[in-house]
């Protein structure tokens, strides 16, 4: 079943990080000050609280840090059935709440690699979820 | 400056009723202010002071004092979720210590199970994450079951042990009459009902319903004069904890800040504490606040729980013993009142007889509000006898 992908409250402060859905690009803030990189996107550090964040683009790729089988879906997944919502951690250091999508929701495990996938919502915004890597396999001999 | 010893709870009263079609909200506070003050020996005429969350009717206390007609010189309607009434146990205790009113009313009431729930976050306009977390079909559930994943993977805890807090609880709401589950569960039937969000099963998660509670504090000398036997408020701590710009650890909650706070104030440690009520929104918030509390060492939560350590009235730590959020009652989706409410009847020996602690002089309620691995309130109160 596809989830849904509602469009998102936007705000002058995300918009920057909405824009770069569009185009397939994960943007994250980080702190010009601490170094630290900052999920959700904001106005200040909350580590340091330094104003000076710069936008960033991901690596887009990160490990699942939890995850749930969800049955409960309010709002806009009132009728989205059983789904993933998942807490990934992103290479740069910030764990972001999410979906992992493209794979049986009970095979997503805790320390699973995942990547990010761009989902439309129809408003020229796109949803960053994550996806299972496959990594290549080398064949022997080949 | 300390409020120890500052204030006591003469009156707490919880709503008898689980389903209230017919009551408006409003009702539902007065009726729980009147039962409140009827147990103190006062009226609302004696009352200066009002404390409810931002969930009443209205602009902060405003509409409900209208509604009550109190004359009110001091009043705080701040939220932190189902953990505030713990919150303002303490804010309504500094204000009698300095001086600033005599007679504090706290009430809470709602009706979630008779008319449609709230999504989270959507109580008081957008908040800053809107954008980042329901577009993803985040629900309450799930981000406690994200916690309870995580602490799985990382200390081995299992959905068995889990389900001793349910089986606990369930063994005490069989004595409650008002309680709104009284049957007995067992390990095997939690962990074979009906997964919500795994790891959480259908019996991990509290029970919805209407209904409300209040409670009344006092100062020395009202609480003198009073026939009724008070409760000593002791210590208070609280804490909000979040996600640190995306770098939080999910298996660990605000309690340790608010519960060290409150031993200190209270000049106890865990192993003083013969009651403890705790907000069991799931199992899992349980488990976390005994870890937290300092009641074992983070990450043997699941080994604590086992051998009927919760069960009063003779297990190690006996908890909830009104049936709790799991099996009693969760009026508003709040349940950080009646931890204390039960907290109060233990230090008074009112509890019913089959779970009453023997020789129960220190109590604790704890409250976890708003959501596990986002964003919480955490609220710790100490009680204790009269005397102590």
């Amino acid at each position: 079943m596809t989830l849904p992908a509602p469009v998102p409250d936007i705000t002058p402060e995300t918009e920057t990080f909405w824009k770069a859905t569009a185009t397939g690009r994960l943007l994250i803030q980080r702190c010009a000050e601490c170094e630290r990189c900052v999920w959700y996107p904001r106005f200040l550090c909350p580590a340091c609280h330094s104003t000076d964040l710069l936008w960033t683009e991901a690596s887009g790729r990160g490990t699942v840090h939890s995850a749930t089988v969800t049955s409960r879906g309010i709002l806009d997944y009132k009728d989205a059935g059983s789904y993933v919502l998942a807490l990934v951690e992103l290479d740069e250091g910030p764990k972001m709440l999410t979906n992992v999508v493209e794979c049986d929701p009970a095979e997503v495990f805790i320390g699973q690699r995942v990547e990010v996938v761009f989902h439309d919502t129809g408003a020229g915004v796109a949803l960053p979820r994550f996806r299972p890597v496959t990594e290549a396999v080398a064949i022997p001999g080949a | 400056m300390s409020i120890r010893g500052k204030a006591f709870i003469a009156g707490a009263y919880e709503h008898p009723g689980r389903e209230l079609p017919d009551h408006s909200i409003p009702r539902i506070h007065a009726e729980v202010a009147l039962g409140a003050l009827a147990d103190a020996g006062l009226t609302l005429v004696d009352v200066d002071a009002y404390f409810c969350a931002a969930d009443a009717p209205g602009l902060g206390g405003l509409a409900m004092a209208d509604y009550l007609g109190l004359r009110v010189r001091y009043t705080d309607s701040s939220d932190m979720g189902g953990s505030v009434y713990l919150s303002h146990v303490g804010h309504a205790a500094a204000a009698i210590a300095a001086g600033k009113c005599s007679v504090a009313l706290i009430t809470l009431g709602g009706r979630p199970r008779t008319t449609s729930l709230r999504a989270p976050g959507q109580l008081m306009g957008a908040p800053p994450e809107a954008g980042f977390e329901p577009v993803f079909g985040l629900n309450v559930s799930a981000v406690y079951a994200l916690a309870a994943a995580r602490h799985m993977y990382r200390y081995g805890t299992t959905s068995e042990q889990l389900a001793e807090i349910k089986v606990a609880a369930s063994l005490h709401a069989q004595h409650n009459e008002n309680a709104l589950l009284r049957k007995p569960v067992t390990v095997e039937q939690v962990v074979s009902s009906p997964m919500v969000s795994s790891p959480l099963h259908r019996l991990d998660c509290c029970v919805v319903t209407d209904g409300g509670g209040a409670l009344v504090l006092v100062n020395e000398d009202i609480a003198r004069g009073l026939d009724r036997r008070c409760v000593k408020v002791l210590g208070h701590g609280e804490a909000i904890e979040h996600s640190h710009g995306g770098w939080q650890d999910i298996t660990v909650t605000g309690a340790v800040r608010s519960g060290r706070d409150a031993f200190d104030e209270a000049r106890v440690t865990p192993a003083d504490v013969d009651y403890v009520g705790l907000y069991d929104s799931f199992t899992v918030t349980a488990l976390l606040a005994i870890e937290d509390l300092g009641f074992c060492a983070k990450g043997e939560g699941g080994r604590f729980v086992l051998d009927g350590a919760l069960q009063a009235p003779h297990g190690v730590l006996p908890f909830n013993t009104d049936g709790g959020s799991l099996c009693n009652n969760h009026p508003a989706n709040r349940g950080g009142m009646t931890k204390i409410i039960e907290a109060v009847r233990q230090v008074r020996g009112e509890a019913h007889p089959a779970v009453q602690v023997p020789g129960c002089e220190i109590a604790l309620a704890h409250g976890t509000g708003g959501w596990l691995t986002t964003r919480m309130g955490n609220a710790t109160v100490i009680l204790g006898r009269e005397d102590a």
